[in-house]
């Protein structure tokens, strides 16, 4: 498989979100807001990328019966540089997003990729693969958050778009929009784009 | 302020579910609610890992982690607390009661990777809960937690034999569901805000 099919492998055709329904967490509970949604994602690609790349390196030198822990732990380390970035330089955001930086370690993406991928392939396809699955699960989480902060605040990344005289939709900012808005983007998604085969 | 553990206890049940309003543990929600005996199994298991390894993490926390000024090591330490918890509890329940370890073993390494176990954890220190406070909001948040996945896997046995719009079946009819059950524990959440 060339480089440009590993890519578009991961972020569209086998997106972690909507196709494998996985890291649902996070990305209903900092959709809220563009701003936070970008800087998850973000946080999300960089973790994706370096513990591919770490997992891939080290992966011919890690017994099969502890490889869970290491991906763990390496997962950790670079969640752990993230989240004091954050702390450092958007003390703010840092706060809103609360634990689920942390929540990082525990995103089902992370593993998944880890398993699947990383852990059968050499660093720079794994590399690849990473920044694919991170851009895939950032635009998931960026279309659910354009909706809900347009709606909810009647702006976008924070500049008022709609103005006074928009009727703030209060149900927007809390959780049953989240769950519903991805539940009809995984339908649309479903029916439109993967065109799934229905029993 | 000092919330009282029999308040947070409520509220973690109810006004602050930890899957209906935090989001917490969603993958293993969507994957084992397919049968309400399943369901159950690892609801039970989420209360007792949860309010366990809350716990130990919250001694290692206060005990160890803050007087050696290695707080930003948490997340690792943290991890590693709840998997090698998860371990020996699956251990201990194979040798000492093998009737348990046939319905409640099989769900036990799935809950390593729960975000519940962890984002509790995470909540605690945000929060800055006492040790009973930690004790009353981890068994509160596992069985809200119970609560919900056993709503859900009750109303996916309903949907079974209903006519689902092809894109939607599986986990888009089980989100839309959630939200609605999110949407009545709304109704809760003017009894006591633990914010």
């Amino acid at each position: 498989m060339n480089k440009k099919d590993i890519f578009i492998t991961s972020a569209f055709k086998d997106n972690s979100v909507i196709r494998q329904v996985l890291g649902i967490c996070s990305s209903l509970a900092v959709t809220n807001l563009m701003l936070n949604s970008l800087i998850m994602g973000l946080g999300v690609i960089f973790t994706l990328v370096f513990s591919s790349l770490t997992i891939s390196l080290i992966r011919n030198y890690t017994p099969r019966s502890v490889r869970m822990m290491a991906q763990v732990l390496i997962i950790g380390s670079y969640v752990i540089i993230v989240d004091i970035f954050l702390r450092a330089n958007l003390p703010e955001i840092s706060k809103q997003l609360g634990p689920y930086v942390g929540l990082i370690i525990t995103n089902c993406i992370l593993m998944g990729r880890a398993e699947a991928f990383s852990s059968k392939n050499n660093p720079v396809d794994s590399m690849i693969d990473g920044v694919g699955a991170g851009i895939g699960y950032t635009l998931v989480l960026l279309s659910i958050a354009c909706i809900r902060e347009l709606f909810g605040f009647g702006s976008l990344f924070g500049l008022t778009i709609l103005g006074s005289w928009w009727l703030k939709w209060s149900i927007m900012v809390m959780a049953p929009s989240a769950f519903f808005l991805l539940a009809v983007m995984i339908w649309i998604m479903n029916d439109k784009v993967y065109k799934v085969k229905t029993s | 302020m000092e919330i009282s553990p029999f308040v947070l206890f409520w509220a973690a049940i109810f006004t602050s579910n930890v899957l209906l309003t935090n989001f917490l543990g969603m993958c293993s929600y969507l994957s084992v609610s397919r049968e309400m005996e399943s369901a159950f199994g690892l609801g039970v298991a989420v209360i007792f890992v949860l309010t366990v390894t809350c716990a130990l993490n919250w001694l290692v926390y206060y005990y160890l982690l803050v007087p050696l000024n290695i707080v930003y090591l948490q997340y690792i330490i943290f991890i590693i607390v709840i998997a090698a918890t998860v371990q020996l509890l699956e251990l201990m329940i194979e040798r000492f009661t093998p009737a348990l370890y046939y319905t409640l073993g099989i769900f036990l390494p799935l809950i390593t990777v729960n975000c519940a176990i962890f984002g509790v954890a995470l909540f605690m220190i945000i929060r800055n809960y006492t040790f009973l406070q930690i004790i009353a909001y981890a068994s509160g948040s596992g069985i809200g937690w119970l609560l919900a996945i056993m709503m859900l896997a009750g109303i996916r046995s309903k949907l079974k034999e209903k006519l689902i719009p092809g894109g939607l079946q599986g986990v888009g009819i089980s989100l839309i569901v959630t939200g609605i059950m999110a949407l009545a524990f709304i109704g809760f959440s003017g009894i006591v805000n633990v914010q």
